[in-house]
């Protein structure tokens, strides 16, 4: 029999951009079983609801992570929105999914840099994260800010953007998917990339359902779920389909996420094209009282809201279950058997968001 | 694209029924969406939310407990409950028995004890 041994992995290491830590029970270089860790930079931001009011609890939310902070208050407002029976203008939709469709195209050009670095592709990280700063750009011409930009507000949104703006944005994201289809081959075809990612990281579709997995990562195992589908916001408007892969690999999660950023593109035209004209916020009076569930679809998966409310100007609970903590356990699933030099790159095949994560 | 209209339900239950209740969701082939815990009124809320993949339904069972009430994991049933089930003990105090892997209040690596009963 092997001997085994147990290797500490993170929280602090080169590939994890936030903490998270693992102990490896290897078999010489083989992956028996991981057991997770967390909780290193837990900041308890649900408590504050005793504290901030539910209008300020938004720019709380928004700060649960960087790179989804957009739809952390948008998921946060519909879940009081719901609560209150506040219907918001059309405009108000279709900025909101605009944004979040944009901050799609962002995460998951960030993934594929993070992912082109962990298997040692330099340049094509680089030509990612170029890209990638794009959006920021448009984020900050539209917004004012680059990651954390708080339009979101209890019955619409704070900001709007006018027809030239919408232009830009329209022929700079037709850009950045001109430019994608070049680094689609590279990721798609490349023999070094595909040696690193098929059959790599492998959870069956039946194991990706058992183990409650969501998101890109449950997508590429053929599971059909997209919370978008539901119509939150504009999407019951918008014309698409639910995008998944049957490799169930690593390959396949990189194929489902580069297919959403040319579908979130789609998304983003087809927003500015039926962009409705009008108020982009509903003047909301009172307070909360009652409670709700929301579910969207972040970048990382289903992300669940809850919010409840006694009728004063605090909430008595507000709950986000992120993509990650839901992807936690199929990531352990995917380590098994795995070898040890694969670990940082199946880590990060989930698209962990620590940050979300310990909210 | 179809429009999916989801139904979302609230089923209030007692700690004594929650097994049987798990046990259904489990057999209709339900996905364990999220646990999370309240804290309201002097009372414990827990909210077990199973998801229907195929129609985007969402079923709510929620329980409403003293401090001290004893509530059975369901990780024999759902093994990825640990994590949310850890959670509840950790942040709430819930009283959680037969847990499968028990983080035993270090998940959080927390220096109060439930930070979250005020």
């Amino acid at each position: 029999m092997a001997k085994q041994s147990i290797v500490p992995f993170g929280p602090q290491h080169p590939v994890l951009p936030e903490p998270i830590h693992l102990d490896l029970v290897l078999e010489d270089e083989k992956v028996i079983e991981a057991i997770p860790s967390i909780g290193f930079v837990h900041r308890g931001l649900e408590s504050l609801v005793d504290k901030k009011d539910f209008n300020e609890m938004t720019y709380v939310i928004e700060r649960t992570c960087g790179i989804c902070s957009f739809m952390h208050g948008m998921g946060y407002c519909e879940s009081v929105e719901k609560i209150m029976n506040v219907e918001i203008p059309d405009r108000g939709k279709y900025l909101r999914t605009m944004w979040a469709e944009m901050s799609r195209v962002h995460s998951h050009l960030l993934w594929l840099g993070l992912l082109a670095d962990a298997f040692g592709f330099e340049s094509l990280f680089y030509q990612c994260w170029r890209m990638r700063e794009k959006v920021l750009d448009l984020f900050e011409m539209t917004t004012g800010g680059r990651c954390i930009f708080s339009v979101n507000k209890i019955g619409g949104v704070l900001k709007d953007v006018d027809d030239v703006m919408l232009a830009t944005i329209k022929a700079t994201t037709q850009d950045i998917a001109a430019e994608l289809r070049v680094i689609r081959k590279t990721f798609m075809e490349d023999y070094t990339v595909e040696a690193r990612l098929r059959g790599v990281g492998i959870l069956t579709k039946e194991q990706a359902h058992n183990l409650g997995t969501a998101g890109p990562f449950a997508r590429a195992s053929g599971i059909k779920m997209d919370m978008r589908t539901t119509g939150y916001a504009a999407y019951g408007d918008l014309d698409f389909d639910i995008i998944t892969s049957n490799e169930c690999d690593s390959y396949g999660r990189c194929e489902v996420r580069i297919n959403e950023i040319f579908q979130a593109i789609d998304l983003i035209g087809q927003c500015i094209d039926k962009m409705p004209k009008g108020d982009i916020a509903t003047i909301v009076k009172g307070n909360p009282n009652g409670e709700a569930f929301v579910r969207m679809e972040q970048p990382r998966g289903e992300a669940v809201y809850y919010s409840k409310a006694n009728g004063s100007k605090f909430l008595e609970r507000m709950r986000i279950r992120t993509p990650t903590f839901a992807n936690i356990p199929g990531l352990l699933e995917t380590l098994k058997g795995a070898d040890f030099a694969d670990v940082p790159l199946l880590i990060l095949t989930i698209d962990p968001c620590i940050s979300c994560t310990e909210r | 694209m179809e429009i999916k209209n989801p139904e979302h339900v609230i089923v209030q239950i007692t700690p004594e029924e929650l097994l049987g209740n798990v046990v259904a969701m489990k057999k209709n082939g339900l996905r364990l969406s999220q646990i999370c815990c309240a804290y309201s009124n002097e009372k414990l809320e827990l909210s077990y939310s199973f998801a229907d993949d195929n129609t985007y339904d969402y079923i709510n069972l929620r329980l409403v407990i003293d401090k001290d009430t004893e509530v059975c994991s369901i990780t024999e049933l759902y093994p990825y409950a640990f994590l949310y089930e850890n959670e509840m003990k950790e942040l709430f105090g819930v009283n959680i028995m037969m847990l499968n892997v028990d983080y035993n209040s270090k998940l959080y690596r927390l220096h109060d004890e439930t930070p979250f009963i005020k």
